[in-house]
């Protein structure tokens, strides 16, 4: 397990169109066991569809998505990764708990093994006081990092997080980043949209994606040489500026 | 099993959270049944309200019976528009010559109707009476007997009694309709919410069967449709005093089936809605012309075509189950037929439930 090259997800030659538009255009992402991988780029830019695609939600044209050497879309390989959209997508009138309690089994976990996942991640976001309140009570925030911890409830080998620091103040974005990388270090695989682009810099890979192609991919170190930027939100915007 | 169960448990838990759906399945029907109650059981005994001018003979007008009708006697004709208006009424009789003439208000037709045939049997009437009258100052031959004229009649119904009303008619498809309304409407914006809210994305990114999710739903909601019927039918026997003559269970049994073929139908009316309210604008496309043709205005005189299309709507099988039950007192015999065809339905909907899921998720 401490084969740090061992290939968790791959998406290779990956293009996609919806009806005219084309959204993906041969994005190839190799996503390594203990790394974490973040995409950014524009509004738009086919980031989340990279993600549905990989997850097998979506179909790809031409190319191939692979999450622990079975071709996605596969049904049963989804018990293995931890996904969280862009939305919080709990059940508002359910409390804390409950959210849980349904995910939970959705991924096949019962009884004390539920319980204990349960304890332990409502723990790791800070939600513990809040376990039994309803859900439609919560601050974006709270909701936020309910969404977070199903994601990670089934103690997934793959994390697929679209977006997850939206709508979370500063220090619990901090807190969340120390534990994804805490995560990452006990070889869990990683993948996280952002917009923000100091994120970025804590990724071990940053793949760059404007309109549906992979600008750029490498360490962040990597791509602050290759645009001559000293951050990544210089990065950003000079990819832009030069995809045009 | 896990995940079915999961979704079965978190459907029955969201229905009672939500207090305001709970009370609208549950008590909205009760509320209509009522007043439809009050409204199609009153208005049967009010009485035509005539105008008769002197000229109109006696013996017609008091072979009018009582019960039905209210004279407001005039002197003359004239202004005779101005007369019904005035009194408000139904109708204004005169005669001219060996003539009635008879003019209606109509603005309710079917008081017009009442009034023609009430006239139509008087002027029978006086006529039976003036020939029994001729018959008995004619010389007979003593060895003929006397045929009494005195007719009377005895009713019995094949279905109901002397009682029954519209409401009675009605009442069966109304629980089907019922049933089949708000079970369509809530599990139709309970899909719609799982997709606007996200939800639906994260159930899909976990390894349910999408089979396992359409069956919770079913299970779900199926559960509460059995609520709603049992308090209908309670409520309407023993609060309303309406009679159901045939098995009850058979009346329970159809509407789950009525229920879970607008389960299936509103979650897959619901993929073609983004919002909740493009989910109400399809009540009148799709539940509204139901009722139509679930046998609340009979069929048997509309033209072939017509009758074409309630065979492609389930709730006028479900209409003509619930009749045969309720009112005919029949067995499953009769209504056999009605479920074979409700579990088609929900067998083809289901199947494109299922399949149509795939839309947000290719396995």
């Amino acid at each position: 397990m401490t084969d740090f090259n061992y290939t968790i997800a791959s998406i290779n030659h990956a293009s996609k169109s919806f009806g005219q538009k084309k959204v993906l255009s041969d994005i190839t992402l190799n996503i390594k066991q203990g790394q974490i991988i973040g995409l950014i780029g524009p509004s738009g830019s086919g980031k989340t569809t990279t993600i549905k695609c990989l997850l097998g939600m979506e179909k790809l044209d031409t190319g191939s998505a692979a999450i622990f050497g079975e071709k996605m879309p596969n049904r049963q390989i989804l018990e293995k990764i931890g996904y969280m959209g862009q939305t919080d997508a709990l059940y508002e009138t359910l409390t804390a708990l409950e959210n849980l309690t349904f995910f939970g089994n959705l991924m096949g976990i019962t009884g004390a093994e539920l319980t204990a996942a349960i304890n332990k991640n409502i723990s790791l976001v800070n939600l513990t006081d809040s376990l039994h309140q309803i859900v439609a009570a919560f601050s974006g925030g709270m909701k936020r990092r309910l969404s977070l911890a199903i994601a990670l409830l089934a103690n997934p080998d793959l994390i697929i997080l679209d977006e997850p620091t939206v709508g979370i103040d500063p220090s619990l974005r901090l807190d969340i980043w120390t534990q994804l990388r805490a995560l990452a270090t006990i070889q869990k695989a990683i993948i996280v949209t952002t917009h923000v682009m100091d994120e970025a810099e804590k990724c071990d890979l940053v793949g760059l994606i404007i309109n549906g192609k992979i600008f750029a991919l490498g360490t962040p170190n990597e791509l602050k040489k290759k645009f001559n930027a000293t951050s990544i939100e210089e990065v950003f915007l000079k990819a832009e500026v030069s995809s045009k | 099993m896990i995940q079915f169960k999961a979704v079965l448990v978190r459907v029955i838990k969201e229905i009672i959270r939500d207090k305001r759906t709970l009370a609208l399945m549950l008590l909205a029907p009760i509320l209509i049944l009522t007043l439809m109650n009050l409204v199609f059981n009153s208005n049967t005994d009010t009485k035509l309200k005539l105008g008769v001018t002197t000229s109109v003979p006696h013996k017609i007008i008091q072979s009018l019976p009582n019960s039905k009708v209210s004279i407001h006697h005039y002197q003359n004709s004239h202004n005779h528009t101005q007369k019904i208006q005035a009194a408000n009424l139904d109708a204004f009789v005169t005669r001219n010559k060996n003539k009635l003439e008879i003019t209606y208000e109509n603005e309710d037709p079917t008081k017009s109707a009442q009034v023609k045939s009430l006239f139509a049997n008087a002027l029978l009437a006086s006529n039976i009476k003036e020939l029994s009258a001729t018959l008995k100052e004619m010389p007979l031959q003593p060895s003929t007997k006397r045929t009494s004229l005195n007719f009377k009649i005895k009713n019995s119904y094949l279905y109901g009694n002397s009682n029954s009303t519209f409401f009675d008619k009605i009442f069966p498809v109304l629980i089907g309709f019922f049933v089949f309304f708000f079970v369509f409407l809530i599990s139709g914006i309970a899909l719609i919410r799982e997709r606007t809210s996200g939800t639906l994305d994260r159930l899909l990114a976990t390894p349910i069967r999408r089979s396992q999710l359409v069956f919770g739903y079913l299970a779900g909601y199926g559960l509460f449709a059995i609520l709603q019927t049992l308090l209908i039918v309670l409520f309407a026997i023993y609060i309303l005093q309406v009679e159901i003559v045939g098995n009850l269970f058979l009346v329970l049994l159809t509407n789950i089936l009525v229920a879970l073929v607008a389960l299936v139908i509103g979650l897959f009316v619901s993929t073609f809605a983004n919002s909740e309210f493009q989910m109400m604008q399809f009540i009148p496309i799709i539940v509204v012309p139901q009722v139509f043709f679930s046998g609340i205005i009979p069929l048997d005189t509309m033209a072939h075509w017509v009758k074409f299309i309630s065979y492609l709507l389930p709730l006028s099988y479900a209409g003509d189950a619930l009749t045969d039950v309720m009112i005919k007192g029949q067995g499953l015999n009769a209504i056999a037929k009605d479920w074979l065809i409700l579990l088609v339905f929900l067998v083809i909907f289901t199947f494109l439930n299922i399949v149509g899921l795939k839309r947000y998720r290719k396995v």
